[in-house]
């Protein structure tokens, strides 16, 4: 297998295990890439990339940047606070504009769930879904289980709890389908407000009760509470969510096990982690960030090869 | 119909890989200085052939590493199938060192021309040379030409040279394929 089954990278359902298996073992390359004192190679310097990004965001966009800066590329990147957008234009208008400057690729986030997968439709760029809405953000789920199979060797038969806001999360629908996907036992746990309805029909299991997961799990992904997609209250207040579902170095302590720890960023510290736990060696946070850069190289050169 | 035809058998490869070696030694004495950095894919193969015959000649080990240039290459996106990189084994450092890059067949030279410059992130080399196994010459595409060779061959381009050199070298062969 060396190529993948899909032209654009729209979400994890899309994909199959060999694409994923390929994706990371590309990544493996760039991984020591940028671990080299020159960290930079030629590959896509024939190619120009659009990172569209319609929603706030800071480390995704920093590591796609950087990743396509460390492929040679030329970028161009656009914020909808500054544009047009503010202006009434349509998200095709505004997309097929940036085309007719001959762009390659377009990395796109978008407050709407299934916006990339309307774009990839009407365009002829490769399409890079770097988050849309509440529906995928599939390069950070393949970041997450890289970062698992690089710290435990294997993702599968692995159990991996995610706690937190599945209900307004893409993270968690990734993470889901990706460690599905790779034969992991996947489970939830958070407020029950805060979980989606079709949860049964994901096929994973659903704790209430943190130290009942944390006593199940081997690896804890934990999300952060999304203050601005909370249109009604779903919980009664920040002190009182970190009470019942914060993670703090007593109730580890308390396990006689030891967890990882994975967060997507950024961190409300005190919130849904501690510092010291996010700070301690069990945590794979810094991990994440550095394998984000790698996974994303792989993805764009992988889907720049499929450019005609 | 394919026709194949050999061109070196078991017996041959092993008294040129013999030969190879002391031409080596005579360039580069105890290889204090001199790593081997060995092309993937196919490269493999025979540098681990080389660098044991020397291992067992100078009785030490010598320095090596498996480069990769598939992200280096002038040909991406310009075929069929896409390049897929290797697993590269580059832990050493190539700086104020001179490398001998070892490849099975040269052909065009564009896979030593990336390869060269895949090694420059791993440090300034003092000098490079170029070990292959067989040099198809009149078919270079640049300015490259090897320091050590196995042998030299005429073949034109609708040719393939087929180099079956594996881990044990009881089948070893160099074949040339006419389609």
């Amino acid at each position: 297998m060396n190529d993948l089954s899909v032209d654009n990278l729209l979400g994890i359902k899309y994909l199959n295990l060999l694409d994923i298996d390929l994706i990371f073992s590309t990544a493996d390359n760039f991984k020591k890439i940028i671990n080299q004192p020159i960290k930079k190679v030629p590959s896509l310097r024939d190619i120009t990339i659009a990172n569209l990004f319609f929603e706030n965001s800071t480390r995704t966009k920093l590591s796609f940047e950087i990743a396509e800066k460390r492929l040679s590329a030329d970028v161009i990147n656009f914020s909808s606070a500054a544009s047009s957008v503010k202006k009434g234009e349509s998200l095709l208008d505004t997309v097929n504009n940036i085309l007719a400057m001959k762009v390659d690729i377009v990395v796109m986030r978008h407050p709407n769930p299934g916006a990339s997968v309307f774009l990839s439709r009407n365009i002829e760029a490769k399409i890079i879904n770097a988050g849309d809405g509440t529906h995928e953000h599939p390069t950070q789920a393949l970041l997450d289980a890289y970062s698992i199979r690089e710290r435990h060797g294997d993702v599968s038969s692995k159990k991996i709890i995610i706690i937190g806001d599945i209900l307004h999360s893409r993270v968690a629908l990734s993470n889901i389908y990706c460690l599905k996907m790779l034969g992991a036992q996947v489970a939830v746990c958070g407020p029950s407000t805060l979980m989606p309805k079709y949860l049964d029909s994901l096929g994973v299991r659903y704790f209430s009760n943190l130290k009942e997961a944390l006593l199940w799990c081997d690896i804890a992904n934990v999300l952060r509470i999304q203050l601005e997609r909370q249109d009604v209250q779903l919980f009664p207040s920040l002190r009182e969510y970190a009470n019942v579902y914060g993670i703090n170095s007593h109730l580890l302590d308390s396990l006689d096990k030891k967890i990882t720890i994975m967060h997507p960023g950024p961190i409300n510290r005190g919130v849904e982690l501690t510092s010291d736990i996010a700070d301690s060696q069990h945590s794979l946070i810094l991990d994440q960030v550095e394998n984000g850069v790698a996974i994303r190289m792989a993805v764009l050169y992988l889907l720049s090869n499929k450019i005609k | 119909m394919i026709d194949s035809r050999q061109i070196l058998n078991r017996k041959q490869i092993a008294i040129i890989i013999r030969r190879l070696c002391h031409q080596l030694i005579e360039d580069h004495q105890d290889f204090s200085d001199t790593v081997i950095v060995s092309l993937l894919p196919r490269g493999k193969h025979i540098s681990k052939r080389i660098i044991d015959k020397l291992e067992k000649i100078l009785e030490k080990k010598i320095e090596f590493g498996e480069l990769d240039s598939s992200f280096y290459r002038d040909d991406l996106r310009r075929h069929h199938k896409p390049i897929v990189p290797h697993k590269m084994n580059m832990t050493i450092s190539v700086d104020n060192k001179n490398v001998v890059i070892i490849d099975d067949v040269l052909y065009t030279g564009r896979s030593v021309r990336s390869a060269i410059d895949a090694l420059m992130p791993f440090g300034r080399p003092k000098t490079i040379k170029l070990l292959v196994l067989i040099d198809r010459r009149l078919s270079r595409h640049l300015p490259i030409q090897p320091d050590y060779v196995g042998k030299v061959i005429d073949s034109i381009d609708s040719e393939k040279v087929i180099v079956l050199i594996d881990k044990n070298d009881q089948n070893d062969s160099i074949l040339i394929l006419k389609s």
